[in-house]
């Protein structure tokens, strides 16, 4: 296990794609502490910021406040990160395999464009979890991000394929533009889920505000969600057992484009 | 002999066992049904939480028991209310049943990767049926037998049932014909040009004078018990427990066909299987 506590608070944000299983394993404490990040314009070494104490193995732990630390896990595509304290923008964007468990908040951008692994936020998320990148034709492609807290806007916006799990209310614009995938969201579902949805699911246990380009179809057993829920527990995710077998008002859209999506809204009667 | 293992889960258990039932229909013999099939069972712990039933089905290939399972899934599950199909084998070989199954939907059928696998939501009338993409298959083991002699055949089918009911409580094994036992085991061939099996009438009492017969002195029926296996030694408890279930007074002798040692790779000697310890 490697642990890397931050001894210094960054003025600006300090972009740290190095902090990776891949980049530390095998190395010594001091090659870790010399790998290099960005500390807004300027060149600087791990080592500048935290105490490393480590022995290369594939776990890495995290501690302190890291919330102006970007890109915490980025492109991982093994081992585990274990942050104790908030990660900062970009933790775990465009990550290909392994595990990050966050005790703690994560920044805007999480998973964004991951394509395989698990992101587990034991706070809140910000904007564009699992999301697509400005100009970037799909988000998250694969893999698992739960946020037992809320989430922020555009969350799983343009996803393509896996899964997110936000226990409690999520930012407008949740699934925008998604091609496939599915997105659970516990709590509030935001203004605008779904818009420009081609494909995929958005299932809300709570009552929602749809778009008037989603047309309702019935209410229904959908047989996959107990599946899904047992596989979140699997996870290590806790899911109530009870929206597995339950019924859903199903609604298909986004008839904007070509409403092959759905978005199923918990019948709570 | 390949062989697959579905799972069916159903709202309740009556349904599971109607699916399964119809599943396993004209499935006794793989020389005229294509495959053999039965119910393994019902299960306490299925993937989707619900109540449901396991179904063993054999063919002579995989391209075949791949058809077999599409076709019967397609029949037979699909069709019957509140049901969903999982695989029940996680062998490395698969086949697909889902990803074919899936054109029912005609472009409507959505799929969804749970768990690295994946499945197929297709919509129905009655609401949705979800079925895994493919279906884990292995090489297994078929036409375990054993042949019950009796001095009449009320003993002897109660013998029969005896053994059958023994012989059910063991994993991973079916007994294709109904009730578990077949009235009219065949030998191969025919003196019928046309005809790939017959009577086996070496075993048939009436036909003891006029044939040479492979039937001791007060033998006047004989029961046969076919059993299919994904492993042999499955084949073997369970060719040990009917053997010892159907040991009743009337019994005469009890045998099994070994069609020259010719039927396949496997050779069961009861003798020394009843000398086997018991399987967990």
């Amino acid at each position: 296990m490697t642990t890397l506590t931050i001894r210094a608070q960054p003025q600006a944000p300090l972009e740290a794609e190095v902090i990776t299983p891949d980049n530390f394993t095998g190395r010594s404490a001091a090659e870790i502490a010399a790998l290099p990040a960005m500390h807004g314009n300027e060149r600087v070494s791990l080592g500048d910021f935290f105490e490393i104490d480590g022995d290369g193995s594939t776990g890495i732990t995290l501690n302190g406040d890291l919330s102006k630390v970007k890109k915490i896990g980025a492109s991982m595509t093994l081992g585990s990160i274990q942050v104790h304290g908030d990660a900062g923008m970009h933790l775990g964007a465009a990550m290909r395999g392994g595990e990050i468990n966050v005790f703690g908040n994560a920044g805007d951008w999480a998973g964004a464009e991951m394509t395989g692994g698990k992101i587990h936020v034991r706070g809140n998320a910000g904007h564009g979890l699992g999301g697509a990148y400005r100009g970037s034709r799909y988000g998250m492609n694969r893999g698992l991000i739960a946020v037992e807290g809320s989430a922020g806007n555009e969350v799983g916006a343009a996803m393509r394929r896996g899964l997110i799990v936000v226990k409690q209310n999520a930012g407008d614009f949740a699934g925008a533009f998604m091609v496939a995938g599915t997105i659970i969201i516990c709590g509030k579902l935001g203004i605008r889920a779904g818009a420009g949805l081609l494909r995929g699911t958005i299932v809300a246990l709570q009552p929602a505000e749809l778009l008037p380009t989603y047309r309702y179809d019935c209410t229904c057993h959908p047989g996959f969600l107990s599946l899904l829920f047992k596989e979140l527990r699997n996870q290590g995710v806790s899911a109530p057992d009870e929206y597995g077998s339950g019924r859903f008002r199903r609604y298909s859209g986004d008839f904007n484009r070509m409403g092959k999506g759905e978005i199923l809204v918990y019948d709570q009667r | 002999m390949w062989a697959g293992r579905v799972i069916i889960t159903a709202v309740n258990r009556k349904w599971a066992r109607e699916a399964a039932n119809k599943m396993t229909g004209f499935a006794t013999s793989i020389i005229a049904c294509g495959c053999e099939a039965g119910i393994e069972g019902d299960l306490a712990e299925t993937p989707d939480g619900r109540p449901g039933a396991s179904v063993l089905v054999f063919a002579y290939s995989k391209d075949l028991l791949a058809r077999h399972l599409v076709d019967r899934i397609g029949q037979c599950v699909l069709t019957c209310p509140t049901t969903a199909c999982f695989s029940g084998l996680s062998a490395t070989e698969q086949v697909a049943v889902g990803s074919q199954l899936r054109f029912f939907g005609d472009t409507f059928q959505v799929s969804k990767v749970i768990g690295g696998k994946r499945y197929w939501r297709i919509p129905v009338m009655e609401g949705e049926f979800l079925v895994e993409e493919k279906f884990g298959v292995q090489r297994a083991v078929g036409g375990g037998n054993l042949l019950i002699l009796g001095s009449d055949s009320g003993v002897t089918l109660q013998a029969a049932e005896l053994a059958v009911e023994a012989m059910r409580r063991v994993p991973g094994v079916i007994l294709p014909f109904p009730g578990g036992m077949v009235r009219s085991g065949s030998k191969v061939g025919s003196r019928y040009k046309f005809l790939r099996a017959s009577t086996n009438d070496a075993f048939c009492p009436s036909l003891r004078g006029l044939v040479p017969t492979a039937l001791p002195e007060g033998v006047n029926s004989v029961m046969e018990i076919v059993m299919d296996g994904l492993e042999v030694q499955p084949i073997e408890q369970a060719t040990r427990l009917g053997i010892h279930a159907a040991c009743i007074p009337g019994i005469r002798r009890i045998s099994a066909g070994n069609y020259g040692g010719n039927l396949g790779k496997f050779k069961i000697y009861l003798h020394k299987v009843l000398g086997k310890a018991v399987l967990p």
